[in-house]
């Protein structure tokens, strides 16, 4: 079996499973946030059920946006936290919160081996810790906070694997938007993403945590990692409970096997309105830039502002660019004050927010509007994401932003660092 | 049998686009309604009548895994979505929900918008009334026929839970 399939097995009372197969699952961390737990919540009422199956397994965090944006929302976050008060399922109120994906790791609420569900497409981010971790809809968390467990159809794996070692400002975002370049934004629907090879094995939690969050913007169902030793010391401080690595079979079968040679590529930028529309950095010519995004559940953590300080530091923001950089949570923001990363920002003219998925689905702090150009490093850049249909949003990593914040034009962090 | 006018797009229809993130702060699927597919097709929402049918190349409904998008379909009147494959956190929220999606290349292919058709759930036939082809997609695993049957996931969850307590 593949770890995927290792994993699945582990929840059901099989001993073997194999793609294509229908299967309950017993689930062991649930997640719903502001936009979909008041739907889920208005779901689970109709089950016929008083109470939750596991107050501890389940978590709901207020991020997508808050701090409350407008009335509307107000209410939203209210139903969620009156139910958790209710259910004494567990809460991230604003000040404790962070970006789900990036929060629900550092609280050690993920393990390896997990089987997680989440009422967030980005939720196959946990993969990064050897999890098996897939978004769902509302109503199928709410079916799973009356029963603990969830129908899934086991998915048949692709295996990736990432030869060379990335360049400097290369890291795991530029290694998923290659790859989605290169399958398309339905290259692995309905099918696991196992991600090997030493380029990855290189890399830092972080990056990992990037390639895994975008996973599903290839259609895949989820993102996985081998648990290995740095997985281990990311875990080890943060786990209250045992967990189980699995490793897959050596003659696990895969539906595909994908090599790629890393060690020449570039920073990539995704162009509108595509994940998929990746090219290198330096063949994009003369893009002008409004504003500059760093953060959100791809690339809000401590490793990707420190990179975006690398470049900012002792350098200014574009006098026509509006940089805003929002920390994925508490902790992230704090390690951010403390090793002087926020200062670096805030003296280069970047706007520095508390934690919020915000701007990155066109929620708010930092909206476009028609004709208005963004580079961002979070997921997706379709029609209308960050605000106005008529502007554009590209995608690339940390380092690229911030150059291009500073040169007004999207640019490699080379061409303002030397 | 569900009978009417088609209303097509292309390939990778996003939920952002079926229902932007800038009006998922409320749920009623009739406000979602008002806005859906608004930043794609200005002229869907008033051109929409109950029983329409939405078609699509293929991965329709990628993107963030929002039950408002299913929603905001459904409660627009449409009947039901056929494309030549579709994403899969959409797939699963339109089933749960009561939305029928049937997957057939074929009849996407032999199909233009404003075509009339009849479409049998049961057996899966799409009827193009307007150019007189028969289609029929691909037929429901066994335990998805039990879903759907059920009446969504809801209904079905409360059909194990009762029979766990006897």
């Amino acid at each position: 079996m593949t770890l995927a399939e290792k994993i699945l097995a582990a929840h059901t009372d099989k001993k073997e499973v194999s793609p294509g197969e229908f299967l309950n699952v017993r689930v062991d961390l649930i997640l719903a946030n502001d936009i979909t737990a008041p739907i889920a919540i208005r779901e689970f009422r109709r089950t016929g059920v008083d109470r939750v199956f596991d107050p501890g397994k389940i978590v709901m965090v207020p991020d997508h946006f808050t701090p409350n944006k407008d009335i509307a929302s107000a209410e939203q976050v209210k139903v969620m936290r009156e139910f958790c008060r209710e259910q004494g399922v567990i809460y991230f109120e604003v000040g404790q919160m962070g970006i789900e994906h990036v929060l629900l790791p550092e609280q050690g609420l993920v393990l390896p081996g997990d089987v997680v569900i989440g009422a967030d497409s980005h939720t196959c981010t946990y993969g990064a810790l050897g999890s098996f971790a897939t978004g769902m809809g509302s109503t199928d968390i709410a079916a799973a906070m009356a029963t603990g467990d969830i129908w899934m159809k086991v998915p048949p794996t692709i295996k990736l694997v990432y030869h060379g070692s990335p360049g400097k400002w290369e890291g795991g975002k530029d290694l998923i938007l290659y790859t989605i370049g290169d399958i398309g934004v339905d290259g692995a629907l309905y099918s696991v993403m196992e991600f090997a090879g030493e380029a990855v094995d290189s890399l830092p939690l972080d990056g990992r945590f990037t390639m895994a969050n975008m996973a599903v913007e290839a259609g895949a169902k989820a993102g996985i990692f081998r648990v290995d030793n740095k997985t281990q010391l990311y875990i080890k401080p943060r786990a209250r409970r045992p967990y189980m690595v699995y490793e897959p079979d050596n003659n696990g079968e895969y539906a595909q096997v994908i090599d790629y040679d890393i060690s020449t590529i570039e920073p990539q930028v995704a162009l509108p309105h595509s994940p998929a529309n990746a090219r290198p950095v330096s063949q994009l010519g003369d893009i002008e830039i409004d504003q500059v995004v760093i953060g959100s559940c791809t690339n809000g953590r401590f490793e990707d502002l420190q990179l975006a300080a690398q470049v900012l530091k002792g350098r200014k923001v574009h006098p026509r660019v509006r940089c805003i950089i929002i920390p994925g949570s508490q902790e992230v923001y704090l390690d951010a004050v403390t090793r002087e990363l926020i200062g670096v920002f805030i003296k280069s003219g970047a706007a520095v927010s508390t934690p919020t998925c915000g701007p990155c689905l066109g929620g708010h702090m930092g909206i476009l509007a028609s004709g208005e150009r963004c580079i961002a490093t979070t997921n997706r850049n379709f029609v209308g994401r960050m605000g106005s249909p008529q502007s554009e949003v590209y995608l690339a990593n940390p380092a690229v932003a911030a150059a291009s914040a500073i040169a007004g034009r999207i640019v490699g962090p080379e061409e303002v660092t030397t | 049998m569900l009978k009417g006018r088609v209303h097509k797009y292309g390939a990778n229809v996003d939920t952002d686009a079926i229902i932007p993130a800038r009006y998922l702060n409320v749920t009623e699927p009739a406000e979602l309604a008002k806005h859906c597919m608004e930043d794609i097709d200005r002229d869907f929402v008033t051109e929409v009548k109950p029983g329409d049918i939405i078609m699509a190349a293929t991965n329709f409904g990628c993107g963030s895994s929002r039950e408002h998008a299913p929603l905001a379909i459904k409660a627009a009147g449409i009947s039901c979505v056929i494309a030549g494959t579709f994403a899969r956190i959409f797939f699963r929220n339109a089933i749960n929900i009561g939305l029928p999606l049937l997957e057939c290349e074929q009849a996407v292919n032999g199909t233009e918008a404003g075509d009339t058709l009849e479409v049998d759930l049961f057996s899966g036939e799409i009827k193009n009334l307007t150019r007189g082809e028969v289609f029929t997609a691909r037929p429901y695993p066994d335990f998805m026929a039990e879903l759907i049957s059920s009446g969504g996931l809801i209904e079905y969850t409360r059909n194990r839970l009762a029979g766990r307590r006897i």
